[in-house]
C-alpha cells in the first residue's frame, strides 16, 4: 500500500532521515517506535510534503506522491492524525470536521462515524479548545477520516491520554484495520503498541533498524528495547 | 440647534465613517488573519477605488457602475499580485511581504498620479442620492444614511460569508492553522489568494463609495491605511467582530473629536488605541500570541 524507499532529509544542513525503508500494508497496524528526537515525528512530515528538501521515494499504490504539494497527498489518500493533535481551536467539532470535507465522506457518514467515536456526538457543537485531550484525539481522528483516507498516520494518538482513553484508542485503531485502512503508528507507549500492532519497526539515528511481526518483537523485547528504546 | 438634535446628527454622522472605514479595515484584517502579515497596500487600493470610481462615472454617467468597476478592478489587480509576488513570500520573511506590499501601495500612487494627474477628483451624486432628509427638522445628507445602510449591509453578508461557506470555513480555519488545513486536502495557495482578491475588491468599494463625500487625491490612501491600522489593533488583529467594533469606536472618536474638541481630534485616535492596549493587549477580541 504506502511504500517509502531511502528516504533522507531533515530541516536545512541538519539532517534527521538517513536512508529509512518501510511499508504500511492495508489492514494492518504497522507501528514505528524508537527513542525521543530520532526522526519519527520528521519521517510524517515529510510525508505529508511538509519538509522541504526530501530525497528518496513514496509511492501509494504504486502512484507518487515525493514532490507533491501537501493538500495533494492528502487528497491521494494520505489521512493526518499529527503530533499534539493540532485541532482548530475556534471551530466547532463540527466545523473542523468540514474542513476535510471537500465532498461528503462515502466511507465516513455522520451516523457511522459517531458509532466509531461516540464520545464526539454530544460535543459536536462544542469549540474544538473546550474540548478534553480524549475528545481532541478523538476529533483528530474523525477529521482525518472523513477525507476516506487509504493510509491513517498518527503520531503518539496516547500522549497525555488517561489509560480508559488509550483502551477506547486501540479499539478504535484495531477496528479501522479491520476496515482495510493501513494504519501507521508512531508511539512511546509500549503496551498500546504491542496491544494493537500487526507489525513493530523500531526507528534510530533516522533509520529503520529492526522491522518484524509483533510476535517477533515481544520474543525478543528486553534485547531490543536494551539496545534501541531505553535511554 | 437644541443638543439632542445635535448629538442624533453627529451620531448618523459618525455612524457612516465608521461604515467608509469598516470596509477597508475588514479586508486588512482578513489579510493578517490568513497571511500573518498587514498588506500595506490597503490603503493605496482604497485610494485607486475611489479614482476607479470617478472615472468610472465620468465615462459612462452611472455612479452604480462606478459601485461595480472599482471593486472589479482592484480584484484582478489583487489577485494578479497575489499570484505572481506575494504567493512567494509567504515561507519567507515577513520583511519582504511588507517590502513588497508597501512597493505595491508607491507603485499604485505614481500609477494615479500618471493617469489622471495630481488633481483631486470628486464623484458626483445622481439626483436621487443627493438629496436630503430631516432628521429632527433639520438636513441631513441622504447618502450618508445610504452609507450606514452599505456598510451595515456588508458587514451583515461577510459574516454571513465567513460562517456558513465553504471559503469562509477554510479562511478561519487556516487562520488558525494553515498546516493542518493543507493535510485535510485543501490548496491553501487558493484560499489566501481569493481571500486577498475580496479583501481588495472591499476596500476599493469603500474607495468608490467614499469618492463623493472625500473626493478622490493622492493623499487618500496613506491617511485612511492609519486609521485602518488603528481600528486593526484596536479590534485585535485578525476578528472580524473586533474590527466592526474598532471601526465604531473610531468613527465615533473622530467625529464627536472634531466637533467638540477639533484641536484634539487626532490624538484622540491614538489615545484610544493605546486606552485600549494597555487594557487588552492584544485588542479588544484579539488574543496576544
Ligand atoms: N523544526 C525543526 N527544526 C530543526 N530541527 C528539528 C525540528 N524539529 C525537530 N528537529 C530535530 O530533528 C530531530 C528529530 O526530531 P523528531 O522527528 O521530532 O523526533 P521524534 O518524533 O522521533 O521524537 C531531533 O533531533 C530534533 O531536535
Ligand atoms: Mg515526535
Amino acid at each position: 500500500m504506502l511504500e517509502l524507499r531511502d528516504i533522507t532529509g531533515g530541516y536545512g544542513p541538519a539532517q534527521v532521515l538517513c536512508g529509512t525503508d518501510l511499508r504500511a500494508e492495508a489492514g494492518q497496524v504497522t507501528a514505528l517506535i524508537g527513542r525521543n528526537g530520532v526522526g519519527k515525528t520528521t519521517l510524517l512530515r515529510g510525508l505529508m510534503g511538509l519538509l522541504p528538501d526530501l530525497a528518496g521515494e513514496i509511492t501509494l499504490s504504486g502512484e507518487t506522491l515525493l514532490g507533491l504539494p501537501t493538500h495533494r497527498i492528502a487528497r491521494a489518500g494520505i489521512g493526518y492524525v499529527p503530533e499534539g493533535r493540532q485541532i482548530f481551536p475556534e471551530l466547532t467539532v463540527m466545523e473542523n470536521l468540514a474542513v476535510g470535507q471537500r465532498r461528503p465522506s462515502r466511507n465516513w457518514p455522520e451516523e457511522r462515524l459517531f458509532a466509531l467515536l461516540p464520545n464526539l456526538r454530544e460535543r459536536r457543537a462544542n469549540a474544538g479548545r473546550a474540548l478534553s485531550g480524549g475528545e481532541q484525539q478523538m476529533l483528530a481522528i474523525a477529521r482525518a477520516l472523513v477525507t476516506d483516507p487509504r493510509v491513517l498516520l498518527l503520531d503518539e494518538p496516547s500522549q497525555g491520554l488517561a489509560p480508559m482513553v488509550v483502551q477506547e484508542l486501540a479499539r478504535v485503531l484495531r477496528q479501522l484495520a479491520g476496515e482495510g485502512v493501513a494504519v501507521l503508528l508512531v508511539e512511546q507507549n509500549l503496551r498500546l503498541t504491542e496491544a494493537v500492532a500487526d507489525r513493530i519497526l523500531i526507528m534510530a539515528r533516522g533509520r529503520i533498524v529492526h522491522d518484524d511481526t509483533a510476535a517477533a518483537f515481544r520474543a525478543a523485547e528486553d534485547d531490543l528495547r536494551h539496545r534501541w528504546l531505553t535511554m | 440647534m437644541d443638543p439632542l438634535t445635535l448629538f442624533t446628527l453627529q451620531t448618523l454622522n459618525a455612524l457612516s465613517l465608521s461604515a467608509l472605514l469598516f470596509f477597508i479595515s475588514l479586508g486588512l484584517t482578513l489579510i493578517f488573519g490568513i497571511m500573518r502579515v498587514v498588506n500595506f497596500a490597503h490603503g493605496a487600493l482604497f485610494m485607486l477605488g475611489a479614482y476607479v470610481g470617478v472615472a468610472t462615472q465620468t465615462a459612462s454617467g452611472s455612479f452604480l457602475l462606478s459601485l461595480i468597476a472599482a471593486p472589479l478592478a482592484a480584484a484582478v489587480l489583487g489577485l494578479a499580485f497575489e499570484r505572481c509576488a506575494l504567493s512567494r513570500l509567504y515561507a519567507r520573511e515577513h520583511s519582504a511581504f511588507l517590502l513588497v506590499t508597501f512597493g505595491l501601495a508607491l507603485a499604485l500612487t505614481e500609477a494615479i498620479r500618471l493617469i489622471w494627474g495630481a488633481d483631486a477628483r470628486q464623484a458626483e451624486l445622481p439626483d436621487s442620492l443627493s438629496g436630503i432628509v430631516f432628521v429632527m427638522d433639520e438636513p441631513f445628507p441622504i447618502y450618508r444614511l445610504l452609507l450606514i445602510g452599505a456598510g451595515l449591509a456588508c458587514a451583515l453578508l461577510c459574516w454571513a460569508g465567513l460562517q456558513r461557506t465553504r471559503l469562509g470555513l477554510l479562511l478561519r480555519a487556516a487562520s488558525q492553522n494553515p498546516t493542518m488545513t493543507a493535510a485535510l486536502g485543501n490548496d491553501v495557495g487558493r484560499v489566501r489568494a481569493a481571500v486577498f482578491a475580496m479583501a481588495c475588491a472591499l476596500a476599493a468599494l469603500g474607495g468608490a463609495l467614499a469618492a463623493p463625500l472625500l473626493s478622490a487625491s493622492l493623499g487618500l490612501g496613506s491617511n485612511v491605511i492609519i486609521d485602518a491600522f488603528v481600528i486593526v489593533m484596536i479590534g485585535g488583529m485578525g476578528s472580524f467582530l473586533g474590527t466592526a467594533a474598532g471601526s465604531l469606536l473610531v468613527g465615533f472618536a473622530q467625529t464627536f473629536g472634531n466637533y467638540y474638541a477639533p484641536e484634539l481630534a487626532l490624538g484622540m485616535t491614538y489615545a484610544l488605541m493605546i486606552a485600549v492596549l494597555v487594557v487588552r493587549p492584544g485588542g479588544l477580541f484579539g488574543r496576544v500570541e
